[in-house]
């Protein structure tokens, strides 16, 4: 309601009749629909954030207990001491979603527009893997990957993995155990959030844009780059987020798939909140990764200019 | 040369086909090693082929019960976030109120941020009120984190539901009641129904939220981490066999189902 | 409920107005639709027509002012317990239930056990009996059409409520819903209330139309009075096509002289919506199907006592029954003739000096302080604003 305006009331003009109003106890709805939703999310989401802020700048030990000492210095050697799992866990998550965009790309293209009458089958086929327990399949990786196995083998006989231990990626006889295990694994265990975005988006486009982009002369790469690309840009913006947003906090490949030098912050932070008890400093390190991580997404939603998402 | 214009021509589809084998490949694994006889206790090498673990896939301590335990979680947490989160999607698409943004914005903010970071806080809050961790604990987590998958599925639904086909029912003699129970809740069902599925899978699949939150409590997904820990029994790969098989199954006769429905409607 | 619903009555607002934040849809008005008649609520999207409507169904609540039925005040009751029943713009069938149960549905609501036989008599009313197992989406527009009006007649309501119900059909359906919703309403004797933009769908079914701009009603009457009788420019334009000749008043009397573009025209004085002021300005008016056309060598030949204005043939269009001129003129830039093709004359070609002529009888005068354009291009100039539902 603007008040610039104000509709004639009886007081105003006596002649006119009564204005109604809508009843307040339908305008209230919204509210007791929202609330009991909303207050879950405040009491076990958003109050739990400002406990944890608290708990990072406390000071303490676990037999005399906690106490807040605004004692900030703990967010400093937090990132001090364990830097290299923060920047490790981005260049992982990073080149996972790379990886998953550029393998779930071509997957989510075939299902949209090349799979015709087999396209629920591929579907199912995406989404399958879900239904057994991501544990278990990340551990089949082991077999997979496993010292003297058939990949590694293959990849001994076609010198590759002396390309990528050259480059750090592997060791010079195993692939397990080593970083790109790692980053394998969150590939693997992450597409299927980056195909099923993809495909949405993708199975909207018009098919007969492509063959308008082929009339007005454009070759099929370039039909590609400029028609079928772009429109479906908001697919590869939540895509990649729903991969890099959750494969940056993970630990479970790291853990099972790698080695101590491989280790993310998700670990420190597991391993410092269920092991080690230091509160403090896991509280501080899950608080600057949250920053990070809602820093790049903000960042990067508003480059792609996408706001829609949610 | 002819092979190589037909790779050439068929290149998005080579490397889609490539793709899928990747994601389908450790379900193949999954499959094969539940029939492997392992010397020792991991079951990561092919030894010799073997039924006894599908003749006793509950002969591993404490593995059936927690599969049972998961199962239930899930069951609870898939009600209540499927219950709130379609008052709010309900709520988001069809009123106007103040502090939209605000709702939405903690709609959102779950799902953009890694799940460790909430699996900590809400550790953080427990620890603080002293609660005991177990059942309890990962069930309000669960919840919560599903909560926010499950407005935006139904949202979408809400969304694009004719306000109109309420009217009409209106119109003909039904009151706020019915119409909601008659016209709203079957149209908006399939939106609600992938939420609460989407829900099922999150929760009876989560691990990170659950490993901080569970205190001894022991789900299936920690079982299996633990036993990657101390050595992994066929049963797990029987179990993750059974379930995909089952899966799989289901969608595909309610596919024949719905496509036979579809045939026999057709004049 | 019982038989009463059908003996209604008269639907009477009074004072009715609708307001959103600080657009008004409806200005108040008041609008009385006679028991059984055919009454079509005409005007371009945005003009407050569905609102009306709306608060007819109560779907809708009316900021000010009441709604009567059969002398009983309706104003405070829900749309669910209102004996008036809708037929929705793009029909709102419901997609999860067949054709049987859409028609049933209210009959079920209102508790009645036994709906076979009615819902029955319904499909053979709008001829769908083979279909009565059908999802909504299996049907064709038409045939979904029909499902909606049968699905709001089985309740026997007082008002049947009509919002653009033929509006996603194509032209040839249109017709043959026309001719078939009139042979309804004839046959079942319930008030009609129809929401429409197309003047013709209003003037082929409506005994009774009312033309609204920008939320008010601008005219209301028969459609041949409507048409013959415009009382603004807005209706004059609106409905069919008017050539408008602005002009001073000379004379008054039975008949009003006005002279424009030169030349001296006459109108009937009771056929002048303006003030009859001798030195004041006035638009005259007449269809272009009223207007006969000579060339200029054969002026002489014109009976006495018609308006004449001389001209020159700018274009012509051949439509098959007629033929459509655009005359250039002092008395307007782009004068309309049609023209039955009877006797058609040779010399009658783009660049042929000519005199237009009519019966003086067939002129109207309206005000000229309106503008000469409301109502052309199907739009009153209101047009930034839809209908808010």
């Amino acid at each position: 309601m603007t008040l610039t305006e104000a509709p004639p009331t009886p007081a105003a003009e006596p002649a006119g009749p009564p204005v109604r109003k809508p009843s307040a106890r339908r305008r209230l709805v919204p509210y007791w629909l929202l609330l009991p939703g909303i207050l879950w999310l405040i009491v076990f989401f958003a109050v739990p954030l400002v406990y944890q802020a608290s708990t990072s700048v406390q000071t303490g030990s676990l037999e005399q207990g906690f106490e807040v000492t605004w004692h900030f210095r703990t967010y400093w050697d937090a990132l001090r001491d364990y830097y290299p799992q923060f920047v490790r866990s981005l260049l992982y998550a990073g080149s996972a979603t790379v990886l998953c965009l550029v393998l779930g790309y071509p997957l989510a293209y075939l299902i949209a527009f090349k799979a015709g009458r087999w396209r629920n089958l591929v579907l199912v086929l995406v989404i399958a893997p879900f239904f057994t327990s991501f544990l278990i399949r990340t551990l089949a990786w082991k077999t997979i990957l496993a010292d003297g196995g058939a990949v590694v083998d293959l990849m001994n006989t076609l010198h590759v993995l002396d390309v990528t231990s050259w480059l750090g990626w592997t060791e010079s006889n195993r692939v397990l155990a080593t970083p790109m295990a790692v980053v394998c694994g969150l590939t693997y265990n992450f597409l299927p959030f980056m195909i099923l975005p993809l495909y949405t988006s993708l199975e909207r486009i018009d098919g007969r844009l492509h063959e308008a982009a082929g009339d007005l002369y454009a070759t099929p790469a370039t039909t590609f780059r400029k028609v079928t690309f772009p429109l479906s840009m908001p697919g590869v913006v939540s895509g990649t987020l729903l991969t890099f947003i959750p494969a940056s906090g993970d630990y479970v490949n790291a853990e099972l798939l790698g080695s101590t030098d491989t280790k993310m912050v998700g670990s420190v932070i597991q391993s410092q909140f269920l092991r080690v008890l230091d509160y403090p400093t896991a509280a501080a390190l899950s608080f600057i990764l949250m920053a990070i991580v809602l820093l790049t997404v903000t960042f990067y939603i508003r480059r792609s200019g996408t706001e829609d998402l949610v | 040369m002819p092979a190589l214009r037909w790779i050439r021509r068929n290149l998005i589809v080579i490397a889609g086909l490539l793709t899928l084998a990747y994601m389908i490949v450790p379900n193949v694994v999954v499959m094969v090693f539940s029939f492997n006889k392992p010397n020792g206790r991991f079951n990561y090498a092919w030894q010799q082929f073997s039924l006894d673990a599908w003749k006793d896939p509950c002969g591993v301590a404490d593995l059936c019960s927690s599969l049972s335990l998961s199962f239930r979680i899930a069951v609870w947490a898939t009600i209540g976030a499927t219950v709130l989160g379609t008052m709010i999607a309900f709520a988001l698409v069809r009123y106007r109120f103040r502090a939209r943004g605000a709702v939405n914005s903690l709609i959102f903010l779950p799902m953009a941020m890694p799940e460790v970071v909430m699996a900590a806080s809400l550790l953080t809050l427990f620890l603080n009120m002293g609660a005991e961790l177990g059942y309890r604990t990962v069930l309000i987590a669960h919840i919560m984190f599903c909560l926010s998958f499950v407005v935006t599925a139904v949202k979408a639904r809400v969304m694009s539901m004719d306000p109109k086909l309420e009217e009409a029912a209106r119109d003909l003699y039904a009151g706020p009641v019915q119409t909601f129970v008659r016209v709203t809740l079957p149209i908006a069902a399939p939106g609600i129904a992938a939420g609460a599925l989407l829900a099922f899978a999150l929760s009876f699949d989560d691990f990170i939220i659950t490993n901080f939150n569970a205190g001894s409590t022991v789900t299936f997904p920690m079982f299996v981490w633990g036993s990657a820990q101390r050595g992994t029994p066929v049963q797990i790969n029987v179990v993750g066999t059974a379930m995909f098989v089952i899966a799989v199954t289901v969608v595909l006769v309610g596919q024949l189902v719905a496509n036979r429905r579809k045939n026999n409607a057709r004049p | 409920m019982t038989q009463q619903q059908t003996t209604g009555g008269d639907v009477r607002l009074t004072g009715i107005s609708k307001t959103y934040g600080s657009f008004t849809a409806v200005h108040p008005l008041d609008l009385t639709v006679p028991q059984g008649s055919f009454f079509a609520l005409l005007g371009a999207s945005g003009c407050g027509k569905t609102t009306t409507l709306r608060i007819i169904a109560g779907l809708e609540e009316a900021t000010t002012g009441t709604v009567s039925l059969g002398g009983k005040d309706i104003t405070g009751l829900p749309a669910y317990k209102r004996p008036v029943n809708t037929v929705f713009q793009s029909y709102a069938l419901f997609p999860h239930l067949d054709i049987t149960e859409n028609i049933a549905f209210g009959l079920r609501r209102r508790g009645v056990k036994s709906v076979r036989k009615q819902v029955g008599d319904m499909l053979e009313l709008v001829q769908l009996g083979d279909f009565a197992r059908r999802k909504p989406h299996q049907l064709s527009g038409g045939q979904q059409q029909r499902v909606a009006v049968a699905r709001a007649l089985i309740n026997h309501p007082q008002v049947l409520l009509l919002d653009e119900p033929l509006g996603a059909l194509d032209l040839k359906l249109r017709r043959r819903m026309q001719l078939e919703l009139k042979r309804i309403q004839t046959e079942v004797g319930i008030t009609f209330v129809h929401v429409t933009h197309d003047q013709e769908e209003a003037m082929t079914m409506a005994d009774t139309v009312a033309v609204m701009n920008g939320g008010r009603v601008e005219q209301l009457g028969a459609p041949a009075d409507l048409y013959e009788n415009p009382k603004t420019t807005f209706v004059a334009n609106f409905l069919g096509t008017s050539n408008l000749i602005e002009g001073e008043i000379a004379g008054c009397g039975t008949d009003i002289v006005v002279s424009a573009g030169g030349g001296k025209l006459r109108l009937p004085g009771d056929r002048c919506s303006a003030p009859a002021v001798t030195g004041g300005r006035v638009l005259l008016g007449i269809r272009p199907e009223k207007i006969s056309l000579a060339h200029a060598d054969a002026a002489g030949r014109i009976a006495e006592g018609r308006n004449r204005v001389t001209g020159r043939i700018v274009d012509s269009s051949f439509i098959g029954v007629s033929t459509q001129y655009v005359v250039e003129s002092p008395a307007g830039r782009e004068l309309q003739v049609y023209e039955q093709n009877i006797e058609r004359d040779a010399r009658l070609v783009p660049g042929a000096e000519v005199v237009l002529h009519w019966n003086p009888a067939h002129t109207f005068g309206l005000d000229a302080s309106q503008s000469k354009l409301a109502g052309t291009m199907g739009d009153a100039g209101v047009e930034t604003v839809e209908d808010v539902s």
